[in-house]
């Protein structure tokens, strides 16, 4: 395999990377971003949801060398414990989490709802929710961080 | 996962000398079917032609009298298209209730046809709205195309490039949908062409199929009361932990009569 070239969080880096390698793999091990997690790594819990070029991907089912080219986001990009994302800190407000392992997929995956669709209501949050399992919460405390959220981040 | 080597052609021809170049290639599209499957060594292709990087393989045509779906479209992309939301809004709500937003972020509609899973919601669509599926070969009929479990009318290394869905008169979608994966635990599309109505069932059977006595019973009244139970026996029908045949032989009726009402409006 040749060299890929992505921007991850802004950073435009280049490395060679195997045919097999996931871009799930890449992040955490590549790059070190070990906020995404892989949970299922059968597709199905959306723990390790990134963004390509602004579209919410399941990191776990995307191979690195398709990502060439192209602005990955993950949760680092978002905030830090210093200067948290309105998202996060609606999270950390509704206690949005339980054991916090699905977290970086669904702050990833509520950030990109809002962002297309500012005054997303709560159906919508549930539906744009369907690919992110949580086992721990029920996801009402998730669904009201995401409200409070999509608020904060109307301004 | 095996090992296997990666092609990345950029046009159609190059696919084909890719595929040519291989041992045992494979066709990647949106990969939210393969690449699992391949993490559980179900596959061993000794190349992946990846279909993402080809010129003119993606984008939406709307004709007169039908839509041109190129085959590198995502679900995500249908679902929100005003063409086809405007023209057979059954299709778009069908694309934009496939698994999850993630995964209508990659996967295509090529692949999920040519895939052809007995609980995937495209080959509804095409079966149902009676379409065309342009090939680098060749135009198959809906009617023609899907032969069977996972099997379709195409040849080996014949590649999907667009499908065209002739526009209804009125058309209607439900699912059923396993709460789990989305995947239709049976789903149901009516459309209504003139005096031409076509009723196609999916996740009941191992493949697609159309019912034809509901068909005729709706030719002559497009009305969910001319569906009635029974119109399709449980006998053939798939029997798993996810529901019996005879449960998914109630829900055909079931889903078939709502699906009209929603065509109706």
């Amino acid at each position: 395999m040749p060299a890929i070239t992505v921007r991850v969080n802004g950073l435009e880096v280049t490395k060679e990377v195997g045919a097999r390698t996931l871009l799930s793999t890449f992040i955490r091990e590549e790059m070190k971003l070990t906020g995404t997690h892989v949970g299922c790594d059968t597709s199905q819990c959306g723990a390790c949801v990134v963004t390509i070029n602004g579209k919410t991907v399941k990191s776990c089912a995307t191979f690195a060398w398709e990502a060439d080219g192209a602005d990955i986001g993950t949760i680092e990009g978002l905030g830090d414990a210093e200067n948290m994302h309105p998202m996060q800190e609606a999270f950390r407000e509704h206690h949005g989490l339980q054991c916090g392992f699905c977290t970086p997929g669904m702050v990833m995956t509520a950030v990109n709802l809002v962002e297309n669709n500012p005054d997303i209501d709560e159906d919508g949050i549930k539906h744009g929710l369907e690919g992110n399992i949580c086992r721990c919460t029920g996801y009402q405390n998730i669904i009201d961080a995401v409200k409070t959220g999509a608020k904060a981040m109307r301004g | 996962m095996y090992d296997f080597g990666v092609k990345t052609p950029k046009s159609v021809d190059e696919v084909k000398t890719a595929l040519g170049d291989s041992d045992d290639g494979q066709y990647l599209a949106g990969g939210q079917t393969l690449i699992p499957v391949l993490k559980q060594r179900l596959a061993m292709p000794s190349d992946l032609i990846s279909l993402a990087r080809v010129d003119g393989l993606s984008g939406i045509e709307a004709g007169g009298d039908s839509i041109t779906i190129k085959a590198m479209t995502t679900h995500a992309d249908v679902a929100a298209n005003a063409d086809i939301q405007s023209a057979i809004p059954a299709l778009a709500k069908l694309a934009g209730g496939i698994g999850d937003p993630h995964v209508r972020n990659r996967g295509t509609m090529g692949g999920s046809v040519a895939n052809n899973d007995p609980a995937a919601d495209y080959p509804a669509a095409v079966l149902g709205l009676g379409a065309t599926v342009v090939t680098t070969e060749r135009e198959i009929e809906a009617d023609n195309f899907f032969t069977g479990m996972f099997e379709t009318a195409l040849d080996e290394g014949e590649l999907i490039t667009e499908i065209r869905y002739p526009i209804p008169e009125a058309a209607g979608y439900i699912k059923f949908p396993n709460p789990a994966t989305r995947y239709a635990l049976v789903a149901v599309m009516a459309a209504k062409f003139g005096n031409t109505v076509r009723v196609a069932v999916t996740g009941a059977g191992p493949c697609v199929f159309r019912v034809p006595e509901m068909e005729q019973a709706l030719t002559g009244n497009f009305s969910p009361d001319s569906v009635k139970d029974g119109m399709v026996p449980a006998d053939d029908l798939n029997n798993d932990i996810h529901a019996s045949r005879d449960y998914r032989a109630h829900l055909i009726g079931v889903l078939a009569r709502r699906a009209v009402a929603e065509a109706n409006g």
